[in-house]
């Protein structure tokens, strides 16, 4: 497995850069490079099914804040295992997780899935809105699992600061129009804006989607996958989602992970990442 | 190539059986059910010659019922029973329709908070919907006294045994999806019945309730004939005292009020799908 390091720069490079003075000049310093905030570590990450059968094993990663990262590989190559291994959703089998200050091993207490959950958002290929009820309700019902949420079960019932801020969600994933509209009426693409919309109004520091594309056209596909991505980078949100397309890890990732053959086969910034390499992920 | 004739007997293969073999055991249960319903027949089925005796008798007794009787005095005393006898219906079906939710969400696998308990409610439901309604009629009379109150409990007990099976299988086959969604976020599973799965068979809570309704008017109809209140205990009156033209005038009543609450249910739930 070929791992480079993915740091974030954080604070101005040079003292008194950019200020147009140049009898600063013996202030400079060398660049100072702080790595940013553990999001997600796992090391020797294991996880079998009870049936005896190995997802993946020896699985080592280290997501800082504000990254956005894909993980990828092919249908059954336990991307969405290890997603949900991650965040605690799914016990793993060995190895240990970092998931935003919460140490586990196998699965995380009922304490801590709790805090877990408070700040993580979620985004399922399948979107999960509750069909009959109405847009504005689906991105309330984000608030569930939060403390004092019992009245985001419907919108009638919700505070008034969280009708707006659902609003103010919906308006910017384009589908404030349709605040009124029952979800089963939407399309697949604006159902999956609804159900971005109802992941930010969590306020999450993580967000966390499963083939957020994979059932939509291919147009649509890439509208979704710009709008995640320029609203996670927006609000300084982890993101880390899985796909099997290509060009949406290359167009909306900073870093690419894959899994091939229960290992990762490779983990590197997008920018050094290849068709080739890809490729070599699903067909080498 | 790929012949179409007939291929060489050492390589043909044979079609399937035209019907299905049948078990040694299978054949037994056959020929008794078979024995005991000819044996029932003989005990219990109308031979022809009582048939035809009776037909005359039924004859006479629909001359007896006729014209039904239109006195306002007792036109008035029957709309007061009509009354009451929808009443017993609406509010029995309305509490046992309440009841039978919690009691379907006990009772649903894989949503119940109970885990293996939830046979418990699910015993309670069965009880409920097996015991035939006039039987929890005199089991309410015996303990609650004559009248409509009897009634009203006996439609609840009857709704709950009706409605509670179904909103628990409607909450089983409700969309997972959604509830998966909002189980990841944290959300408990009030919450999550509350917010993802009533939605979802909301039209199978009202289709089922409105057929609960139908089916109330219906008991409610007969509940008096053992003293549970209603338009039923005056057809007993009018049956014990030979006063048949009374009888028929209930019977067109009662014919009326459930070939409407039919209609009204029917558009109900045409509205609702």
């Amino acid at each position: 497995m070929e791992h480079v390091p993915v740091q974030n720069v954080a604070g101005p490079n040079l003292v008194g850069a950019g200020t147009g003075n140049p009898q600063i000049g013996p202030l400079v310093k060398p660049p100072a490079v702080t790595p940013a905030p553990q999001i997600i570590g796992a090391r020797g990450l294991a996880k079998t099914y009870p049936n005896g059968q190995a997802v993946f094993a020896g699985v080592d990663l280290d997501i800082r804040a504000d990254q956005r990262v894909a993980l990828i590989g092919s249908n059954g190559a336990g991307k969405s295992t290890l997603l949900k291994c991650l965040i605690g959703l799914l016990p793993s089998s060995g190895g240990e997780i970092t998931t935003l200050g919460e140490r586990f091993m196998a699965a995380p207490s009922a304490a801590q899935l709790t805090r877990l959950r408070r700040q993580i958002g979620f985004v399922f290929q399948n979107h999960g809105l509750v069909g009959r009820q109405s847009v504005l309700t689906n991105v309330i019902q984000g608030k569930l699992g939060l403390p004092g949420s019992w009245r985001a079960w419907h919108q009638s019932l919700a505070r008034q600061e969280w009708r707006e801020e659902a609003m103010a969600v919906l308006a910017e994933v384009r589908l404030a129009d349709k605040a009124n509209a029952r979800a089963d009426q939407l399309s697949g693409g604006q159902a999956q804006r609804v159900a971005i919309a109802r992941a930010l109004i969590r306020r999450p520091r993580l967000l966390i989607a499963d083939e957020p594309a994979a059932s939509l056209d291919p147009a649509v596909g890439r509208d979704i996958m710009r709008i995640f991505s320029e609203l996670a980078r927006d609000h300084g949100i982890t993101l880390v989602y899985t796909t099997h397309d290509m060009q949406h890890a290359l167009d909306y990732s900073d870093r690419i992970v894959a899994l091939k053959d229960g290992r990762v086969h490779f983990d590197r910034p997008t920018v050094r990442v290849s068709l080739r390499d890809m490729d070599g992920v699903f067909h080498g | 190539m790929v012949s179409l004739t007939s291929p060489p007997p050492s390589s043909r293969v044979l079609p399937p059986p035209r019907l299905p073999s049948i078990s040694p055991l299978s054949f037994t249960v056959l020929v008794v059910v078979g024995a005991l319903f000819i044996a029932s027949m003989g005990q219990v089925a109308p031979s022809p010659e009582k048939l035809a005796n009776g037909l005359p008798r039924m004859a006479e007794l629909v001359g007896r019922m006729l014209p039904p009787n239109t006195d306002p005095g007792f036109l008035q005393r029957m709309g007061w029973r009509i009354l009451e006898t929808l009443q017993i219906a609406l509010v029995g079906t309305v509490f046992g329709v309440i009841v039978s939710q919690p009691m379907g969400w006990l009772a649903a696998r894989g949503i119940s908070p109970l885990g293996a308990l939830r046979h418990f409610p699910r015993a309670l439901i069965s009880l409920f919907r097996t015991v035939p309604d006039l039987v929890w009629a005199l089991l309410f009379v015996s303990t609650l006294g004559l009248g409509a109150v009897a009634g009203t409990m006996t439609i609840v007990v009857d709704t709950i045994g009706f409605c509670g099976r179904f909103f628990a299988e409607a909450m089983e086959e409700a969309d997972k999806k959604p509830q998966e969604a909002l189980n990841a976020i944290g959300a408990n599973r009030v919450t999550v019945l509350c917010g993802a799965i009533l939605p979802d068979v909301m039209p199978t809570l009202i289709n089922s309730s409105l057929f609960a309704l139908e089916k109330a008017v219906r008991a409610s109809v007969v509940l008096g004939l053992v003293g549970a209140g209603g338009i039923g205990q005056e057809l007993k009156v009018a049956f014990d005292l030979f006063q048949y033209r009374n009888a028929s005038a209930i019977i067109l009543a009662i014919f009326a009020i459930v070939l409407a609450m039919e209609f009204l249910t029917d558009r109900l739930r045409a509205k609702f799908q």
